[in-house]
């Protein structure tokens, strides 16, 4: 493989990787905190690129779209949270999972109702549809470097709040023991409403940065749900610092991998077997990383304490 | 030391043996088992077909339940074992080897050793990464069939004929096949009902409740639960050999990850744990899931909020509720 | 409290149920001498749109007939095979034996048409795809009541090898998703084309970021890209590969990748691209231009080779079901009558061969932006005139 490739490589993991990471911080705020699964996050994902093209329709302003589809991805969040969600925290994991699923099919089915299932896209905004020469003969877009620079900048606000606010110090502390942070007072019931309403938006967030690249059908979110999943398990549950390591590690492995697979396997294999072999290997790196993680750290890299 | 495990259950877990207990259970039996008759007035090979198919996921399912119910183990790999066991009838079938001798003790072997293998190395971890690590191996026995392109690859495997047994052929009526799939569900209920009264369920139970306690009086946590996973995964894995022959196709979807999904929410909606559980939730989803698709394509727009209502007002259950209506009828009689 | 009783309301009931029950009726009367026709195609997810054509098609066609075959009504069922094989056997089982369809027209994908191939084929109900022609079922597993009205799948790039070969064109480059299809296409297009494949990339189904495959596409000395990528996959790659620049130095070629499902999300990023098939929406005949312009009157997007293909079943159906004279309990008659293809297909010469599968034109094809705005793909040139596929041979039919 040549720098170039390696090079390029190293952008598109990174930018998956911030993708990821904006989708599994909620994620692992929501499990860790209120120790609720919500498989609905994925959800949350594909209705904030939805509600960008939507918006994007009315407004024909991309920046102007984006803070609607937030506000709308927060509202569509919180209500959800009031009508359905709040009823679970105190139930059984596999309760959560079943309703959350029951979620889950109701908005694919109702974006597919309302938007038609052919796949939609976002234009990309107008100063940043440019692209530079990233070597020789091959351009590289700016929109996908402001996504990774975008990403970066919302994970090191959320370190900046989880760290140095009452609020993210309550969320730290109802990561490691939920019973003390209620016994303290604190109104609980707030907490997991900003926590999840936060989340959600987060979430909604990644969907308006990739719907420029990707294209926005109904279900988008399902398959990103469990590789956000799987990073919320390496990096430890509950650990903001850990699904932002493993979320670049999962997105660094998943895409190198994808290159990396077949030619490794062309040096054991035929090329015809190599091109079987090797994206079915692909498909597996990011699980058998999981399986190595948990198989060396049965609650993954960085767990937050108390976890069980 | 009876006593300690007792008392280490606390409660919950009891067994009832009378016939209330089985008594939903045994309704959807009979009205099974009147399946074909039914078929005869109305829908024919689709009637048969359908309920087939949701025996087989009861079968999938109840095996489940033994790992989430009694042993707090909520495997999210569970289909792998079904695809398993369909494709070790598929690849046989097509390869010659067609007979129910040689095919059922194949797919035993190949799922005990599935079971073994990962089993050992995800009990390591508990809770939600134990579901996580179920998934990953689900996961990689899926995009290992989507890669076997000498048996169809992605499209899936078509089958010309169905296995034999001992020689004959009698499993390409259709009616045959559904008692054969049928004794089986009976067979894996009473089984795992067997399981859940005797001293191995007992120890299970008391094992998700407090390890620390069941260990410490002196039973190995470890092993088992590997055993309960090996049980389970041989169960499904029997289940997949039928299920290929009952579709007489084999694909990867079979094993997909959203198949594992499925069984955990039949579990669920079920009842984890409850006697009639996982047979009531898998013969309700899929039935409610056959009616809502027949009268709209946009069905999902009415299972989702239904599937939210369930958990929201039918805390225990579908098999909570049937339990409770038959005690009402008891008292009553 | 008041109670009311309005006898209005009331009537209106009983009137309403009464029609319920009179269509009851009306249905297990007209029974005998109405055709049943059941769609199983796929009209959920992303892939939905490709069903959604079908139907349409096929449903515009009926109602030209005035919802009626050879004289007789017509009853069409449609059903959703969610591009679940277990839904699909199970639909197709309700179809057979509760509906007891005379036609099944399906399905779309290839691995949804093994799945329910066998039990439709054993029933010994007619079975027709619009779409899906794997090579599976064109050899030596052809069978009597199977026909395909679309292509054998590998035919789309055999044509886009020919072209290649005769274009001159030494160094291709070849991206497909990882499975079966993906596979046979690569078979397919190496059957004309001579020159070097110098890639060779298999990204997994429903891929998202094919930045790194563009960065190996433009690492290579490729001249060409020839790729099938359907659905979501197309859009997404075709707007990455416009953005990196790489449209400027390399052909786009592409079969199932940009067409008339996918054009209304790729737009001006897939202007030029090229495709290829047995037809497009500017093919130059009569009734290809009344069908265009009926279609989009009646459903607002531009129709694409799944619309047509739909229409045509219609069609061919409608002209086996006269040549019978309603009679469809003679199978072997129907067969034969199926066969002759006796009706005016929208893509010109078509025929059946001895597989069942169909002797037709292939052409490349261009996207182009209409002076409505709207994009269709249009005909560039013919490539093969009168292709069969190379699978017939062994079937022994």
């Amino acid at each position: 493989m040549s720098t170039t490739l390696l090079l390029i490589q190293l952008l598109n993991g990174l930018q998956l990787g911030v993708l990821l990471f904006l989708i599994a911080a909620g994620l692992t705020l929501v499990f860790g905190v209120m120790g609720f699964i919500n498989l609905a996050h994925g959800v949350q994902y594909m209705v904030g690129a939805y509600l960008a093209v939507a918006f994007y329709g009315v407004t024909e302003h991309f920046l102007a779209a984006m803070v609607l589809a937030l506000l709308a991805a927060l509202a569509i969040g919180l209500a959800l949270e009031f009508l359905v969600f709040r009823r679970l925290y105190h139930r059984d994991h596999l309760d959560q999972v079943l309703a959350t699923f029951g979620v889950i099919l109701f908005l694919n089915q109702a974006a597919k109702t309302i938007f038609g299932p052919t796949p939609l896209i976002l234009p990309t905004p107008e100063w940043l549809d440019g692209s530079f020469l990233l070597v020789e003969g091959l351009l590289y877009p700016w929109y996908r470097i402001a996504v990774i620079v975008a990403g970066l900048a919302v994970a090191a606000l959320l370190y900046v709040l989880v760290r140095h606010t009452k609020v993210g110090m309550l969320v730290r502390a109802g990561a490691a023991n939920p019973q003390m942070v209620s016994a303290l007072g604190v109104d609980i019931e707030r907490l997991f409403m900003i926590v999840f309403g936060f989340g959600a938006m987060l979430a909604g967030f990644a969907g308006v940065l990739a719907a420029p690249i990707f294209s926005v059908e109904p279900g988008m979110g399902d398959d990103l749900l469990i590789v956000a999943f799987v990073v919320i398990i390496i990096g430890g549950i509950g650990s903001i610092k850990g699904a932002f390591i493993a979320a670049l590690l999962v997105g660094l492995v998943d895409t190198l991998g994808r290159t990396l697979a077949t030619d490794a396997m062309k040096l054991f294999f035929d090329v015809s077997s190599a091109n079987q072999i090797g994206p079915a290997l692909a498909s597996m790196l990011i699980y058998i990383l999981m399986a190595a993680v948990l198989f060396f750290r049965p609650t993954g890299l960085f767990p937050a304490k108390g976890m069980a | 030391m009876k006593d300690a495990l007792e008392q280490a259950t606390s409660g919950g877990g009891k067994v009832s043996r009378d016939w209330g207990a089985i008594a939903p259970a045994v309704l959807v039996f009979a009205l099974l088992a009147l399946g074909p008759l039914a078929a005869e007035a109305y829908g024919g090979a689709y009637l048969t077909s359908l309920l087939m198919r949701m025996m087989l996921l009861a079968i999938a399912a109840i095996s489940l339940d033994l790992l989430i119910g009694q042993g707090g183990m909520v495997s999210f790999g569970h289909a792998a074992f079904i695809g398993l066991g369909a494709y070790v009838a598929g690849i046989m079938i097509t390869e010659g080897a067609a007979d129910l001798a040689m095919i059922l003790p194949m797919a035993i072997v190949a799922s005990t050793v599935f079971a073994v293998v990962t089993g050992a190395i995800s009990l390591r971890t508990s809770g939600v990464y134990f579901i996580m690590i179920t998934l990953a191996f689900g996961q990689m026995l899926f995009f290992t069939a989507s890669s076997l392109s000498a048996y169809g690859g992605d499209d899936g495997l078509t089958l010309w004929e169905r296995s034999t047994v001992f020689g004959f052929d009698l499993l390409s009526s259709n009616v045959t096949l559904y008692y054969l799939i049928l004794v089986t569900l009976i067979g894996a209920y009473a089984l795992v009902g067997a399981l859940v009264g005797s001293r191995f369920g007992r120890v299970l139970r008391a094992a998700k409740e407090n390890p620390t306690r069941v260990e410490a009086l002196g039973f190995s946590v470890f092993s088992y639960r590997l055993t309960a996973y090996v049980i389970a995964g041989v169960m499904a894995g029997v289940a997949g050999v039928l299920m290929a022959n009952q579709a007489e196709f084999v694909s990867p979807s079979t094993l997909a990850w959203q198949r594992s999904g499925e069984l955990i929410i039949m579990v669920v909606l079920g009842g984890m744990g409850l006697r009639n559980g996982a047979l009531l939730g898998a013969v309700a989803l899929v039935a409610l899931e056959e009616t809502l698709s027949s009268i709209t394509h946009d069905w999902r727009l009415i299972f989702g909020p239904l599937l939210v209502l369930t958990v929201l007002y039918a805390k225990t259950g579908l098999a909570g509720v049937a339990d409770a209506w038959v005690a009402r009828l008891w008292r009553r009689a | 409290m008041t109670t009311s009783f309005s006898y209005g309301a009331a009537f209106k009931t009983l009137t309403i149920a009464g029609a319920a029950l009179g269509l009851a009726l009306g249905t297990v009367a007209a029974h005998a001498e109405s055709i049943k026709v059941g769609m199983l195609v796929t009209l959920s997810g992303p892939p939905g749109a490709l069903g959604g054509q079908s139907r349409d098609g096929f449903q515009l066609a009926l109602e030209e007939l005035g919802g009626k075959m050879g004289g007789q009504d017509v009853e069409f069922i449609v059903e959703d095979d969610e591009l679940k094989p277990e839904v699909a056997l199970s639909k197709a089982n309700s179809l057979i034996e509760r509906d007891s369809v005379d036609f099944v027209v399906g399905t779309i994908f290839s691995n949804m048409l093994a799945a329910v191939f066998k039990p439709v084929t054993q029933s010994e109900t007619f079975l027709i795809s619009p779409n899906a022609g794997p090579s599976t079922f064109a050899g030596k597993n052809c069978n009597p009541y199977f026909f395909v009205t679309s292509y054998q799948n590998n035919q789309n790039f055999e044509t886009l090898g020919k072209y290649a070969e005769a274009a001159g064109i030494k160094k291709a480059f070849f991206l497909a998703p990882n499975y079966q299809a993906g596979r046979d296409q690569a078979e397919g297009f190496r059957k004309h084309f001579t020159g070097e494949v110098v890639e060779e990339l298999y990204t997994p189904l429903g891929h998202k970021d094919f930045s790194a495959e563009i960065a190996q596409m433009a690492a290579s000395d490729a001249e060409a890209l020839f790729t099938f990528m359907p659905g979501g996959m197309g859009v997404r790659l075709v707007k990455q590969f416009r953005a990196a620049g790489l449209a400027d130095r390399m052909k786009f070629y592409s079969a199932f990748t940009v067409d008339e499902t996918t054009l209304p999300a790729q737009q001006d990023d897939a202007v030029g691209f090229f495709g290829a098939t047995n037809w497009a929406p500017n093919l130059d005949t009569p009734q290809n231009k009344a069908f265009v312009a009926a279609f989009e009157a009646k459903y607002g997007y531009v129709p694409g080779g799944y619309a047509m293909q739909g229409y045509d079943t219609a069609m061919l159906i409608n002209a086996a079901v006269e040549a019978v004279g309603g009679d469809l309990s003679d199978k072997d008659a129907v067969r034969a009558a199926l066969k002759a293809a006796d009706f005016t297909s929208l893509r010109g010469d078509f025929s059946f061969n001895n597989n069942h599968y169909p002797v037709q034109d292939f052409y490349l094809l261009q996207v182009a932006k209409r002076d409505d705005g709207k994009y269709q793909t249009e005909i560039v040139e013919k490539v093969f005139d009168d292709y069969a596929d190379g699978f017939a041979e062994s079937c022994p039919m």
